[in-house]
């Protein structure tokens, strides 16, 4: 499987240096209009053809590709580093600090995810401009996202705390924050590192789901969720594969992103 | 039964930290209160300041928990803003559809997740193998929305859908649970011994991953409910999914309240069950 994972890793960083390069690789901006050829099948001009705006449709997956492929290891940052802090003090400190934090992640996991964020979403500005859309949903993702990986650090992180390594660095005379800072926290890395990992992917597919339900990020930005949502309109009367394309680059490029991090997958 | 008494409480004590979280979540947002007809230009500031302060009648978080919690003990759970209709009468209409979808979808998923993660493991056979974690992985990787949007073109029924979802996880946790329990020495030593595959399998290592796929059985109710709600508006099935969507856009706080308290109790009801199912199958395994 290590030639699989090699060519999963070689499509990513190709596919993600493309659209970083979106403004060079791109014929065109995202929101330019062709007014002259709404609806146009594929040709040299427009790669994917344009949508019924008249804009071009390879330009607009360049572009949506970058704000998901930036944004969602951003939350998945966010949510690793929250849970990181939460878990890992919650196990350290144990006692009620732990059973109030893991009763506050029992209520979290309790309540499915997609449910909150619809909720939340729904609920902010009507009148945000396209790029605080961005941001919110993307932080939304990452400030609620935590829940699940900081019950396997605080798990992690208590039995650090039981570990003969800590129990001599105890019994040297570091204790409370130094202890947490400079032991517990830095063995927790590898942990952490998987949940980020994990967490991308699943931040990709949300952030899809919540723009096909119209409450991802604005238009004229787009994101993987609006240029699937463009699959709405289609129809089996007069099909047009090409639109599939955003779809199956979705797939592709989340199936190497799993065949990527296996290792992390399997570790946890 | 002190036991029993002592979880109950924590549920109540849940759903009701669930519903106070949903609201507050909501409250707080800085669009609360906004309504779509504010970007209506024609509008005077008049006028929104009027729409702004009808829209704002929920007040204080607080005292509207406060009054909500002595209407429930009363038993009424208010009346939808959004679509002036008694909320418990549109739960009692939607809710049914949501279980009969979420039901239909978790036999659905269960099954084919776990006949085919028994093919693989018991069949060691590489082709099936492939054909099973392709499959699992192409679905793992589309949006639920997705899937739901698909078999609309298709025109396929869409509850089916749910069970499309769950699948894919299913397969994944079976299969390495049971691969793992393959090879345990136990399970080894009873191949090597000449027992029958179908011996085997429910014999050694069945029992010892029960447990663990009993574990999965809450958490794939979780799932599924989830992804209830982009299937439901998608597919346009009346459910619990859709009303909260509906909820959530026109910010209708009391519904919202009422159906996160509904959905973690549904949650948190499956995980008890499955955690009462799955401690005396431990014991047994052990």
């Amino acid at each position: 499987m290590k030639w699989a994972r090699v060519i999963a890793i070689v499509f990513l960083v190709t596919v993600s240096t493309a659209c970083l390069f979106a403004g060079f690789v791109a014929p065109a901006s995202y929101d330019k209009q062709f007014r002259e050829a709404p609806d146009a099948a594929p040709s040299r001009q427009h790669l994917l053809g344009t949508d019924d705006l008249g804009r071009d449709r390879f330009s607009r997956l360049l572009y949506g590709t970058r704000v998901s492929l930036l944004l969602a290891p951003a939350a998945a940052l966010l949510s690793s580093l929250l849970a990181g802090l939460i878990g890992g003090a919650a196990g350290f400190a144990g006692g009620w600090v732990e059973r109030t934090v893991m009763a506050a992640t029992d209520l979290f996991l309790s309540l499915p995810w997609l449910f909150l964020l619809i909720t939340v979403r729904a609920a902010l500005p009507l009148n945000v401009s396209p790029m605080v859309s961005v941001i919110i949903t993307f932080a939304l993702l990452g400030s609620l996202g935590w829940a699940a990986a900081a019950r396997v650090i605080c798990a992690d992180s208590r039995a650090l705390c039981q570990s003969d390594m800590v129990l001599l660095a105890r019994a040297s005379g570091n204790g409370g924050f130094r202890l947490l800072w400079r032991h517990i926290l830095p063995n927790l890395k590898p942990v952490l590192y998987a949940q980020f990992w994990i967490s991308v992917p699943v931040f990709i597919l949300t952030e899809a789901n919540l723009g096909m339900l119209g409450l991802g990020v604005s238009e004229p930005l787009p994101s993987w969720g609006s240029l699937l949502r463009d699959l709405e309109s289609f129809s089996t009367f007069s099909p047009e594969p090409w639109r599939f394309v955003p779809l199956v680059l979705l797939i592709v490029m989340l199936g190497c992103f799993h065949l990527a991090v296996q290792k992390q997958e399997s570790s946890l | 039964m002190r036991r029993l008494a002592t979880h109950i409480a924590r549920i109540l004590a849940i759903m009701l930290l669930g519903g106070f979280l949903g609201a507050t979540l909501v409250r707080l947002s800085p669009g609360f209160g906004v309504d779509e007809q504010e970007l209506d230009s024609s509008l005077s500031h008049e006028s929104i300041a009027s729409l702004r302060q009808s829209n704002a009648s929920d007040g204080h978080l607080g005292a509207f928990y406060f009054h909500y919690l002595n209407r429930l003990l009363h038993g009424d759970l208010g009346t939808s803003r959004t679509l002036q209709q008694p909320v418990r009468q549109l739960l009692a209409e939607r809710f049914p559809e949501t279980l009969e979808s979420v039901g239909l979808g978790l036999a659905l998923g269960w099954t084919l997740g776990l006949a085919l993660a028994i093919a693989t493991v018991m069949s060691r056979s590489w082709c099936v193998d492939l054909f099973s974690s392709l499959l699992a992985g192409i679905l793992l990787c589309l949006p639920a929305a997705m899937m739901a949007l698909l078999f609309v073109i298709a025109r396929a029924p869409g509850r089916l859908v749910l069970g499309l979802i769950v699948f894919p996880k299913v397969f994944r946790y079976s299969r390495n649970l049971l691969e793992r329990s393959a090879n345990l020495p136990h399970v080894l030593t009873a191949r090597a011994k000449g027992l029958g595959s179908l011996r085997v399998f429910l014999w050694h290592i069945l029992p010892a991953s029960g447990a663990q796929l009993l574990a999965l059985g809450g958490v794939s109710v979780s799932i599924a409910f989830a992804a209830a709600i982009p299937v439901e508006v998608l597919c346009d099935l009346p459910g619990i999914g859709q009303l909260a969507w509906k909820a959530a856009l026109g910010r209708d706080m009391e519904l919202l309240v009422n159906l996160t308290m509904v959905i973690t109790m549904v949650t948190l009801l499956a995980n008890s069950a499955s955690d009462l199912i799955r401690n005396p199958v431990h014991a047994g395994a052990a």
